[in-house]
């Protein structure tokens, strides 16, 4: 993990995204316990309570959870629930900035159409 | 009230009016950045509130108790000073030992443990360490001394990075949340971004900023495209500081931010920490 305090986006949710990301590639497996609190801040040199406030993000959406006494552990379906999270997401946040894009270079959209079908194509090669 | 609460504190040097009725106050339970420029006042403050030396007007109180010429506070608070006050030929175990005695609370358990796990020889004299381990020995002093507040003045003078790297993460790793305050006075912003929670930002013997980093992080931006298009923006809006670059203009802005207008091609970018109070630190400059 990596936070970055030159962007846009403010740490705690830098760390929520990448700890959601882990999960999503199983870096961290449902129902097994990430790594604590105090163990992120130290390792990112972050405030603790900026780690908590991410750690909460990924809590209130139900894709960690607390076990008493031991610490935090990723639910399970929580890989499902990410999946549906950035499906709803992907139009927003890679069609529409494409669409736009493609206005600012004077593209139309069978510009763009060819080049998502030379995507497939190559990427089926 | 859990805090270190300073009092319309006064400080003259001479012709120089170092703290100028100064109030606020430092809560308990977070990690502070003490930022200002050279000269600013940051030491003078920190040397009133560890007791070091006397307000002319105002007061500090610490947990609601007098700070000035009071023993009770001296289990409350712990000053580690960026010049050593340490004796250069005794060892560090000895330091240890020493410490031990004036402080009844010292956790001399701990501070052996800490030594060994950042590599510390404490048969070593304080003058035979290296920079970097005598700033690691001053910081495992005061982080095994149970007291609720520590100031560090300038904890990573002179360090190299590997050794600023060990000393964050010792920072953190005895920050338990809730248990203790840290007051960290440096000029390397950056480096404490994402360490401290709130700053406060002294210039010219006032305070001029007590906020959280995340408020500032989120009002703080700058914005830049041709001049005119710039300057229109900027109109009522709370401008800290400008640049030219040729025919481009950017401007630093502190306030809620609000999107350019849909035809402009102004560009608005975050501004990090070091460029906010460099800004906001130099109009004090012209004076």
């Amino acid at each position: 993990m990596n936070v970055s305090s030159s962007t846009e986006k403010p740490i705690f949710i830098q760390i929520a995204e990448q700890l959601e990301d882990k999960i999503f590639t199983g870096v961290f497996p449902e129902e097994t316990q990430i790594p604590s609190m105090n163990e992120i801040s130290a390792q990112l040199t972050v405030n603790p309570h900026t780690v908590l406030k991410g750690m909460n993000i990924l809590t209130d959406e139900q894709i960690i959870y607390k076990k008493r006494g031991l610490g935090m552990f990723v639910s399970s379906g929580a890989v499902e629930k990410i999946r549906r999270k950035r499906q709803s997401r992907f139009y927003k946040q890679y069609v529409a900035a494409l669409i736009e894009e493609a206005k600012k270079l004077k593209m139309t959209k069978e510009d763009i159409v060819l080049l998502i079908e030379r995507g497939y194509r190559n990427e089926s090669d | 009230m859990k805090a270190i609460e300073v009092k319309g504190v006064t400080k003259r040097y001479k012709d120089v009016l170092a703290l100028d009725s100064v109030s606020f106050s430092f809560e308990f339970g977070k990690i502070y950045g003490l930022l200002g420029r050279n000269g600013a006042g940051k030491s003078t403050l920190i040397n009133i509130i560890a007791n070091r030396v006397f307000a002319d007007k105002g007061e500090v109180f610490i947990d609601e108790i007098p700070a000035g010429e009071n023993m009770a506070v001296h289990d409350k608070i712990f000053c580690m000073s960026e010049t050593d006050l340490y004796d250069r030929d005794l060892k560090a175990a000895e330091h240890f030992k020493w410490t031990n005695r004036f402080y009844k609370d010292f956790d001399l358990d701990k501070a052996l443990i800490l030594s060994k796990k950042y590599g510390l020889d404490i048969n070593k004299r304080f003058r035979a360490l290296s920079k970097g381990y005598q700033s690691i020995f001053k910081l495992i002093i005061a982080l095994s001394l149970p007291v609720p507040y520590i100031i560090f003045d300038e904890p990573v003078l002179g360090l190299d990075a590997n050794h600023r790297e060990l000393f964050y993460s010792l920072l953190l790793n005895e920050f338990e949340s809730g248990e203790r305050t840290f007051i960290i006075a440096t000029h390397l912003i950056e480096e404490v971004s994402n360490i401290v929670e709130d700053v406060v930002l002294i210039d010219n013997g006032k305070i001029i900023l007590k906020d959280s980093v995340e408020n500032l992080l989120e009002k703080g931006y700058s914005v830049s495209g041709a001049a005119s298009e710039v300057e229109s923006y900027c109109a009522g809006r709370n401008v800290i500081g400008c640049d030219e670059l040729g025919g481009l203009k950017i401007a630093y802005i502190m306030d809620e931010k609000a999107a350019p207008p849909k035809e402009s091609n102004l560009e608005i970018s975050a501004l990090n920490l070091q460029k906010l109070f460099v800004k906001m630190t130099e109009k004090g400059a012209l004076k």
